[in-house]
């Protein structure tokens, strides 16, 4: 992927990112009041297809927009470059997406 | 004499007892050591005026760069107590801290000696960022009419008196974590060419800026608008060409 | 000796490092989010017995932090959007401190809740 790709879908995952994470952090703050329980969050999630595209989408953008930003930040401030930190990075990408759509799958399905 | 009229040597016979400044500059290389001097103070004094008054008087060996002393050759520049700076137009009454100078070579360039650093890395890489202006017209051709006031030409007025200093660059983390970015200096001109009407190479010179040493690369520290001596702001500069770069690649024409 | 760099002085370059940093915690901590999120795989008994391990109060410290953590990287990462993509006016320097506000609120109301 050229540069100018990975720029590009960094800022457009964080375009994507930053309503999402304002309505995850109000309803972080909705949810903690009065106690966390599997019960309350999954009476919320399951079955519903909103929260699962919400959060699906989610995954999907933090997969894109996390792995390029730590890329960023090994090539600044390590040694470590070129084919091997490019092939680490997009495993961090499948890894989030994996373990991320397998929570929404796991809250929402 | 001349030379005398020209040169402010003169100011030590005049303040020899007065106040004095502690001076500690870095001679060497990169590997070398703080010099201390005492440096008689006075009333109207820049830093260059200090440097200039060391090497007279107490180091004949001192190794420094300056031309115009007027702010526009852009060749004196130094880190001045931890901040890069033209020493030429920097008065050691705004600059001094409790009466004292560091002064040390710029950031981010091999260093030749003392106060001299070696500018090729920073002037490449204006020809890198495809930094230099081609035309279409020749002198047979009659002289292109540019608007003042239009939005493009602006934006080149904006950018275009750069002096080539390297404080910018001196003062950029991101060319200090990685050595290869073209820095703000280089992508300053850059965008200015990208919105001059008279360029013929526009698409060559976003390509250039677009690579992975690139304006993309840029953190928005702010550092090199902070810093630059004559006001210029390389970040709005960079920022205009993540745009263009942003924007051809949501048209598919991304390099 | 080298003098600290002015660059390292200014509110720009501390956006930026509280930005970086509060990015890697956050990439960090997702997978383990992600995980525990997928203990409900196993039923909610699972989830729950994780739910009262966050109960305990280094865990609570831990998650309000991430909290703040998120909110400080979406109000900084908000400026740089803005001065990367949207139209140029200045560094926007007072927007820094109305991202650690908006941190520090959305780190009271959680305390206020939780």
């Amino acid at each position: 992927m050229s540069e100018s790709t990975l720029f590009a879908l960094q800022r457009l995952s964080a375009k994507l990112l930053a309503p999402l994470v304002v309505a995850h952090l109000a309803l972080i703050l909705y949810a903690v009041h009065g106690g966390l329980t599997a019960a309350e969050i999954l009476g919320r999630t399951q079955g519903s297809a909103t929260w699962g595209a919400f959060y699906g989408l989610f995954v999907v953008a933090v997969a894109v927009h996390a792995p390029i930003g730590v890329r960023n930040v090994v090539r600044e401030w390590t040694r470590w470059r070129g084919r091997s930190l490019d092939l680490a990075s997009a495993g961090l990408a499948i890894l989030l997406l994996a373990l991320g759509l397998r929570a929404v799958v796991a809250v929402v399905g | 004499m001349y030379i005398l009229a020209i040169f402010p040597t003169g100011i030590t016979d005049r303040v020899s007892a007065s106040p004095t400044l502690e001076v500690r500059i870095w001679r060497g290389t990169d590997t070398g050591a703080f010099a201390a001097y005492e440096v008689p103070a006075a009333e109207s004094q820049t830093v260059l005026d200090v440097v200039t008054w060391v090497q007279r008087h107490r180091e004949p060996a001192l190794a420094y760069r300056f031309a115009c002393r007027v702010g526009v050759c852009g060749s004196c520049a130094m880190t001045v107590n931890g901040r890069a700076r033209w020493t030429c137009r920097s008065h050691v009454k705004d600059v001094a801290r409790d009466g004292r100078l560091v002064i040390e070579p710029l950031r981010h360039l091999p260093r030749i000696k003392d106060l001299v650093c070696d500018l090729t890395p920073f002037f490449d890489k204006w020809r890198r960022a495809g930094g230099w202006f081609e035309g279409e017209a020749t002198r047979r051709e009659p002289m292109p009419a540019l608007a003042p006031g239009a939005e493009a030409r602006q934006t080149v007025d904006a950018g275009i008196e750069c002096i080539n200093c390297a404080v910018c660059y001196s003062a950029c983390d991101v060319v200090g974590w990685r050595p290869d970015y073209l820095g703000p200096a280089a992508l300053n001109r850059a965008w200015t060419l990208v919105n001059d009407a008279r360029h013929v190479r526009t698409r060559e010179v976003l390509d250039a800026t677009a690579t992975s040493d690139g304006c993309t690369v840029c953190h928005t520290h702010g550092n090199c608008t902070e810093h630059c001596p004559v006001g210029i702001s390389p970040t709005a500069a960079i920022a205009g060409l993540k745009r263009k770069v942003f924007r051809r690649w949501l048209r598919g024409g991304h390099a | 000796m080298k003098t600290t760099p002015e660059s390292r002085r200014g509110a720009g370059y501390r956006a930026f490092l509280a930005h970086r940093l509060s990015g890697l915690a956050l990439a960090v901590f997702l997978p383990a989010h992600f995980l525990t999120l997928g203990l409900a795989l196993e039923g909610a008994e699972a989830l729950d017995r994780f739910l009262a391990f966050a109960e305990l109060p280094l865990v609570k410290a831990a998650e309000w932090s991430l909290v703040v953590l998120l909110a400080t990287h979406l109000g900084l990462g908000a400026r740089l959007l803005v001065l990367e993509l949207g139209p140029w006016r200045g560094l926007r320097i007072a927007w820094v401190g109305w991202a650690v506000g908006i941190a520090a609120v959305t780190g009271l109301a959680f305390l206020a809740v939780a």
